[in-house]
């Protein structure tokens, strides 16, 4: 296929996902917007108060990324894992299959879809917040390209799911015993620098800690971790992602005999 | 002239240690309208799926017109249209999307790839139901869905695992009518079917694949020849009660009485029909019409797979 072809195939897995997803806004769209909604009231509004200040804002503008971050992370996720599972299900991958598309095309395509759901659902719940808490950029770049970053790196963790999944059990079990944890303990409702030592460096294996301080820094200007570490493991760990399905879709595995 | 489809020793094990194709050999000249046939578990879709890229080869090669799957896979891909045995698209998308997308994943611009699937859904007899869910299609729709689809990147060689399945008569007939069409225009097509009458009409070459080897692979012609017997049914100007008995035991000669208005009969072919003539009209049995059995291929294709099957045990 010649670059220009590649790029229609491209836009057309594209505008597929996009239009799956917005087909379903419903259950895709407007679900984290009432979900981090509740969040900001009762974490926010009704509990934030009684704890204070965190790292010198208030408990509520401390909050509001973690939960920006976490709601971009579960849909640019679940975004492409259920949508290749259905694919798989439905044998609708054989239309991809035996065309000429590449499969790094199918790969970007579908982690694109992700990423603009995860991103559009970060816009939303950024807008949502403003109900609650007077926002503040404190620098817009590392703002979007965190968020953007971080919807890319979900949506290839999605896919990797999508792959491996065999049911659909399979694509609920990673978001709901690995994911939830491991963004719930990463820093969305607390400073690490409140926990013990041995549990400070315990909270730096977790990738997601990473991110989230990442995001927090765009809006308020704090971290607990530095900034050049967080975008140097966001951008290893897309890499590593990217490579990984690459090799699984090269080889046809969970999609070809 | 470059064959549409060459196939060398192509085998295929499953994990599970089945050996779905025993190294084939299989050569189709552009232009063919060609037959893949087999019972059940043969080793044709496993054939297809291996040219269509939906299933890995365990060793052997494939080409397509003139591109080597391993090598451009690509290509080879570019030149095909797969109409698949059973239904694989989104029933969520409208018949339009469905065939705008895949048009999309030939790298066709949309501008182009509209065109393309209005033409080929009006060709199917789609036009009218483009924009609605692909989910409240009835399965004849459905069937020439995946047809408008496989036909819009405007295929060299098109492949249909049993197109026809399931469909009524109608669908059929009109299937038929559109595959010979679109044969005559130039595009190679591979067929593979159960109804071997369908593989009778339509088919100018057959392979049959029997446990992963091909145990036949001629034309229709030359297959039809091998038929030692020819068999004929003929409906009755008046019921008959029972056969005469000098019928039952005529030698080389096998009467059949199938309800009391239509009998038939297969003789050798070289004694002919007058003696069937000959034989009623000595016995006063009047005759109103006559026909060929028409599907003297199935009698054939169990003959050689059968054959095939007793030699192995």
């Amino acid at each position: 296929m010649t670059l220009q072809q590649q790029w229609v195939a491209l836009a057309t897995i594209l505008r597929k996902e996009v239009t799956r997803f917005m087909r379903i806004w419903q259950q895709t769209l407007f679900p984290p917007v009432i979900t981090t909604s509740l969040y900001f009231i009762i974490f926010g509004n009704l509990i934030g108060p009684r704890i204070g200040e965190m790292d010198g804002h208030s408990y509520m503008e401390f909050i509001v990324p973690g939960l920006i971050l976490m709601s971009v992370i579960t849909s640019s996720y679940a975004n492409v894992s259920s949508s290749l599972f259905s694919a798989k299900f439905q044998r609708s991958i054989e239309e991809l299959q035996v065309s000429p598309v590449p499969d790094s095309i199918i790969l970007l395509g579908y982690v694109g879809g992700g990423a603009i759901r995860g991103v559009l659902i970060g816009i939303m719940v950024t807008l949502t917040s403003l109900f609650f808490s007077q926002l503040t950029i404190h620098n817009f770049f590392v703002m979007t390209s965190v968020i953007v970053l971080t919807a890319t790196l979900f949506s290839f963790g999605g896919f990797l799911n999508g792959m491996f999944a065999k049911k659909f059990d399979d694509v609920t079990i990673v978001p709901n015993f690995v994911l939830t944890p491991l963004t719930y303990l990463g820093g969305i409702f607390y400073s690490i620098k409140l926990l013990p030592d041995f549990w400070q460096a315990v909270s730096h294996i977790n990738p997601i800690l990473y991110m989230i301080n990442a995001f927090r820094y765009g809006f308020l200007g704090i971290t607990d971790i530095e900034l050049g570490i967080s975008y140097a493991l966001i951008c290893l760990f897309i890499v590593a992602l990217f490579v990984l399905n690459l090799r699984l879709l090269n080889t046809g595995f969970g999609i070809r005999q | 002239m470059t064959a549409a489809l060459t196939i060398s020793n192509l085998r295929k094990f499953y994990d599970n240690g089945h050996e779905a194709l025993k190294g084939i050999d299989l050569k189709v000249e552009t232009g063919d309208f060609f037959a893949l046939l087999g019972r059940n578990g043969a080793g044709k879709s496993t054939a297809i799926g291996i040219i269509s890229s939906l299933i890995n080869k365990t060793a052997g090669i494939v080409r397509v017109f003139d591109a080597d799957i391993d090598k451009d896979f690509a290509r080879a891909k570019s030149y095909i249209g797969i109409v698949p045995q059973e239904m694989n698209f989104s029933v969520f998308e409208t018949p339009l999307q469905i065939v705008m997308n895949q048009a999309g994943y030939y790298g066709i611009p949309r501008k182009q790839a509209m065109q393309r699937a209005n033409r080929c859904l009006d060709q199917l007899g789609l036009a009218d139901k483009k924009q609605v869910s692909s989910r409240s299609l009835s399965g004849g729709m459905k069937r020439r869905l995946m047809v408008a689809r496989a036909l819009v990147n405007e295929p060299r060689l098109l492949i249909l695992d049993e197109p026809t399945a399931g469909v009524d008569i109608d669908v059929r007939r009109t299937m038929w009518e559109f595959l010979s069409d679109i044969n005559q225009r130039g595009t190679t097509i591979i067929l593979t079917t159960h109804y071997l009458e369908e593989a009778e009409n339509l088919c100018r070459n057959i392979a049959i694949i029997e446990d992963g080897e091909l145990v036949e692979n001629t034309s229709t012609k030359k297959l039809l020849s091998q038929l030692q017997q020819e068999t004929y049914v003929l409906d009755l100007a008046e019921p008959l009660e029972r056969l005469p008995e000098s019928l039952s035991s005529a030698p080389d000669q096998y009467w059949n009485l199938i309800h009391n208005m239509t009998v038939e009969v297969s003789v050798p072919k070289t004694l002919g029909i007058n003696l069937v003539f000959g034989v009623l009209t000595q016995h006063n049995i009047q005759v109103q019409s006559m026909r060929n059995k028409t599907n003297r291929l199935e009698q054939l294709f169990l003959e050689i797979t059968n054959e095939r099957r007793a030699r192995q045990l």
